[in-house]
């Protein structure tokens, strides 16, 4: 009785919310009947819970409670903190490209001097005025899942990047997702990045609070379209506030003779799920997925990922490594699925966790699909803590208790961190572990 | 005053008493070999030295230069000058030796209150270290003892005795896992590092070691406790009688 009651009463409150939200949601006709599909799509299950088997570690009825009111759009006074936060973030190098509170924000983020065949628009831009293939892919994530179709329903803004066939970009593309203000707020962002036939790209997502920002919820998904004999490399880094919840999905598409290398690194957030879907649509393409949770207090990451191997020849690698102190709590949940027709492939998947109290706690859960014959699969998953022989070693050398600790925890996550093919991308990953590191020393 | 002294050492483990009363004196200098039995206490008296955690001690001090041992973190005795080479020197993949060395030479010299060390003058100093025991270079790009062999393993720990400059060098079995070669270069090592500053306490299963390192004083531990003291000549002694006889008295 109490749950059907508090689900009427999120319901209800959301309904309101999105009703007052609507003149602010971009597009029209189609857009905005999908958006009102998605939307009874979210309704009929509200936020996810226990009971939901893909949501068994990661209750968000309990741990979320209750959906946070639309952030208003970034005033002048919201944009300066960003900046400043921003500032410290951006990479070296890269084409900066900024949502604030999920607002696109043009003045911080550099559109000038685009290269030959790359185009960049705003969510909104597209949703308003796009042709109708786009908008289309835009609402491609699957709303069977309540909190991609409540994102599908109230996406305000985000970033769309087109690269053209033949085009190798040098310069990374960062989008920065900041929040600004102490005013508790939800923000719905979706981006999308289409890379045409025998094209590259490196994309970089950064998720940061500015100064001052406690209890928001960021909502986010990201649409990849990888075509035939392209390559691209994404970095993913979850550093949101300590109060913040990061709710996030990614579809991922790869055409034929495709490469799509993956790193994420999650230490901030007190809440957060990562969801990709990734599926192989043409053969002879390869993934590989590196993940790294670093969390401590009561911090609770989810990374759930679907390799979906649709047709043959293809190849998936997944390394995941996750370190939890005092009672954090980190969930690997990892499927791969290997259709009928997908002979030869040859998925892997391996996940560690390091337990440094007796509090924290990690959650495996590997599944594997296998409907072809001829395939080769396996994935493998520890659980345990320092090794005490070790940090004796390390101690009888001078290091202290918390150098000795940070040492081999670096050298735990390293070899996903290795993974990350750009060399300032990677400096990047392993100066927010630092920062993780000192954080807890 | 002495450099370490070891008073009357009562160490248990869970429920087993494995020292009953040691007593060592070591001067800036001099090189001590412990000898004896599987089950002495040998290693136990240097894991109890370099603060391994898991030993109790029930009675007895540990002074180093004067101070309570006993009362030091594992890591403040070695930036104090206590160097335990170990008898299985651990493997730690995914750190390099020469970040592993770099971390620790500048936390022992943080503790002391010294300059931190940058890359470049670490790495001066480490090329240098190197070369003068032989050791070749790519050995420092590796991770820690991953892939080691035997040798190269002790090689390793003899290096970090010579880049940390420690005051007082507990060598815990250092022949076992080494054939005659390997043994000699590691030997070869140690002897450069004799010093008249310098003290190592030596703990060996066999006389042969002690071929190649020369104690001035040799300690025999039977079931806990030094059961005698001598000279060199006492390690030649015990190759000819064994350990049985100490074994009676003890």
């Amino acid at each position: 009785m109490n749950l059907v009651l508090a689900k009427n009463e999120t319901g209800r409150a959301l309904s309101d919310s999105f009703a007052i939200a609507r003149d602010r949601l971009p597009g029209t006709g189609t857009v905005a009947e999908a958006r009102s599909a998605a939307f009874e799509a979210y309704e009929r299950v509200g936020l996810p819970h226990r009971r939901i088997e893909d949501w068994k570690y990661t209750d968000l009825r309990a741990l979320m409670r209750e959906l946070l009111p639309l952030a208003p759009a970034p005033d002048a006074a919201a944009l300066t903190r960003a900046a400043a936060a921003v500032k410290l973030q951006a990479v070296k190098g890269a084409r900066r490209l900024v949502l604030v509170d999920g607002v696109f924000a043009p003045k911080l983020s550099e559109l000038g001097g685009l290269e030959k065949g790359l185009t960049v628009r705003s969510l909104r831009e597209v949703l308003e005025a796009g042709d109708a293939a786009l908008q289309t892919q835009l609402f491609t994530p699957d709303d069977t899942n309540p909190m991609v179709a409540l994102n599908s329903a109230m996406m305000t803004d985000g970033v769309v990047i087109e690269i053209g066939n033949g085009i190798v970009l040098k310069q990374p593309l960062q989008i920065i997702h900041v929040a600004s203000g102490p005013a508790p707020a939800a923000m719905y962002t979706r981006s999308l990045l289409r890379l045409g036939k025998d094209a590259g790209a490196t994309l970089v997502e950064s998720y940061i609070a500015a100064d001052g920002a406690k209890i928001y919820q960021a909502h986010d998904s990201l649409v990849l379209a990888i075509g035939d004999n392209s390559r691209l490399d994404h970095v993913r880094l979850v550093e949101d506030g300590r109060e913040a919840f990061n709710i996030s999905s990614a579809v991922v598409t790869l055409g034929a003779h495709a490469h799509f290398n993956t790193f994420g690194m999650t230490s901030g957030a007190a809440v957060s799920r990562y969801q990709a879907t990734i599926v192989f649509a043409g053969e002879h393409s390869r993934v590989e997925t590196n993940g790294v949770n670093l969390l401590n207090g009561r911090q609770h990451a989810d990374t759930t990922l679907l390799m979906d191997h649709a047709v043959p020849h293809c190849a998936s690698r997944e390394v995941f490594r996750a370190v939890a102190d005092d009672r954090g709590h980190s969930v690997f949940q990892g499927r791969i699925i290997v259709r009928p027709d997908a002979q030869k492939t040859d998925a892997k998947m391996m996940t560690r966790a390091l337990l440094l109290s007796d509090d924290a706690e990690a959650d495996n859960k590997p599944e594997l699909e296998i409907f072809a014959d001829d395939v080769t699969c396996g994935h493998g998953a520890t659980t345990g803590a320092l090794d005490e022989s070790l940090l004796f070693y390390l101690r009888a050398r001078g290091l202290s208790e918390k150098e000795a600790q940070a040492l081999l925890i670096q050298a735990f996550v390293g070899e996903a961190i290795e993974s990350i093919v750009n060399d300032h991308l990677r400096e990047l990953a392993i100066a927010a572990a630092q920062r993780w590191l000192e954080a807890r020393a | 005053m002495s450099l370490l002294e070891v008073k009357n050492l009562k160490v248990r483990v869970e429920d087993n008493e494995i020292l009953h009363g040691l007593t060592l004196t070591v001067n800036p200098g001099e090189v001590h070999a412990i000898m004896g039995p599987n089950g002495s206490g040998k290693s136990t008296l240097s894991h109890v030295i370099a603060g391994k955690p898991g030993y109790e001690v029930t009675d007895g001090q540990i002074l180093f230069r004067g101070e309570d041992l006993l009362e030091m973190e594992p890591d403040e005795r070695a930036a104090k000058g206590v160097f335990l080479a170990f008898q299985y020197p651990v493997e730690i993949p995914g750190v390099t030796t020469w970040n592993f060395l770099h971390t620790a030479l500048n936390a022992q010299r943080k503790a002391r209150g010294e300059s931190q060390l940058t890359s470049p003058e670490f790495l001066k100093k480490v090329r240098a270290v190197a070369k003068s025991l032989n050791i070749p270079q790519d050995m420092l790009k590796r991770g820690v003892n991953v892939g080691f062999s035997g040798g190269e393993k002790k090689r390793n720990e003899i290096l970090q005795m010579a880049l940390f400059e420690p005051a007082v060098c507990i060598l815990d079995e250092m022949d076992s896992g080494l054939d005659i070669d390997a043994l000699r270069i590691a030997a070869d090592g140690v002897n450069a590092l004799r010093s008249p500053e310098r003290a190592m306490v030596v703990i060996t299963h066999y006389q042969r070691l002690l071929n190649y390192i020369v104690p001035d004083f040799v300690h025999v531990m039977s079931k806990g406790r030094v059961v005698k003291s001598g000279g060199k000549d006492l390690a030649l002694e015990l190759e000819a009688s064994g350990y049985t006889q100490f074994e009676d008295a003890a």
